[in-house]
């Protein structure tokens, strides 16, 4: 099976945000994923990647986040990696409304959850965390929605 | 001065990304008409939220209508300014509205909750240009 590999490691930047989601939205329109599963996939990259400079590197600039992608015909899986501060308690960062500021509605592990097939969270605190978020494409995998 | 028709009409221009986040926005005595257009993630939301703050302390807004219309997309950052402006303005009075939400929008919106609080308005208004037109033609 044919598989395609792409790595991005970015400083710690808003606007890179933007452009790790460009990224996987270009890699699925290419694998012809419908438009709300695009718009889908592009949330949850958004979401794990705002959580890596916000909450992994407390929005310090300095540092670097890694996207990896990896695709094939069945399935887009991305890793979003950071080496910040690590989550504690992965289970109640999970939850719905979780979230250290007032103005954050803590829906960013709910939106990568649902909006992908598997979601998987590693993490050590003040060594950082790695997000494991996988969609199966196509008909392969209908039941998992 | 008309009555009525003292609409305040500018554009906030949202740092980071001008050409794909700016925004036009009107004022109507306490109602506040935001058009939000590209893409609203962390790079613009803290914009977003002291902009409309300003407008809440200094002129006294307490409706907020957001038109989303020309919105490309939009994650919890986004929602979460929505939220926080609700939540400013339900202990002064008063109230926000969205109005319409792109159809690939509104699956996260509605996983988010705000439907629940929030008035979620039908197309409204802005088409009626389009259908006058083609009333007018016949």
């Amino acid at each position: 099976m044919r598989v395609n590999r792409l790595s991005l490691t970015f400083s710690s930047l808003p606007e890179n945000v933007t452009i790790a989601r460009t990224l996987v939205s270009t890699l699925g329109a290419q694998l012809d994923l419908p438009i709300n599963e695009l718009e889908e996939l592009k949330v949850a990259v958004s979401e794990a990647v705002s959580n890596s400079i916000i909450h992994g590197y407390n929005n310090d600039p300095t540092n670097f986040v890694t996207i990896e992608i990896e695709s094939s015909s069945e399935k887009i899986q991305i890793q979003v990696i950071d080496h910040g501060c690590g989550i504690a308690d992965i289970k109640q960062a999970m939850q719905a409304s979780f979230s250290t500021d007032p103005d954050r509605m803590g829906l960013g592990f709910i939106f990568m959850q649902s909006f992908m097939d598997e979601l998987h969270v590693e993490s050590t605190v003040n060594s950082g965390t790695k997000v494991i978020m996988t969609k199966y494409l196509n008909q392969s995998n209908p039941s998992s929605h | 001065m008309i009555r009525g028709k003292n609409w305040i009409t500018s554009k906030i221009y949202l740092t980071t990304c001008k050409e794909r986040a700016t925004m036009r926005k009107k004022i109507e005595r306490q109602t506040l008409h935001l058009f939000l257009q590209g893409e609203l993630d962390m790079n613009n939301a803290n914009d977003l939220k002291v902009a409309i703050d300003t407008d809440i302390e200094k002129r006294g807004i307490r409706t907020i209508v957001f038109h989303m219309d020309d919105l490309k997309f939009i994650d919890s950052s986004g929602l979460g300014v929505i939220l926080g402006r609700y939540k400013k303005l339900v202990p002064l009075g008063g109230k926000i509205q969205i109005q319409n939400v792109p159809a690939h929008l509104y699956k996260i919106m509605e996983l988010s909750g705000l439907p629940k609080i929030i008035e979620f308005l039908p197309e409204k208004n802005h088409n009626k240009k389009d259908s006058n037109l083609k009333g007018e033609k016949k």
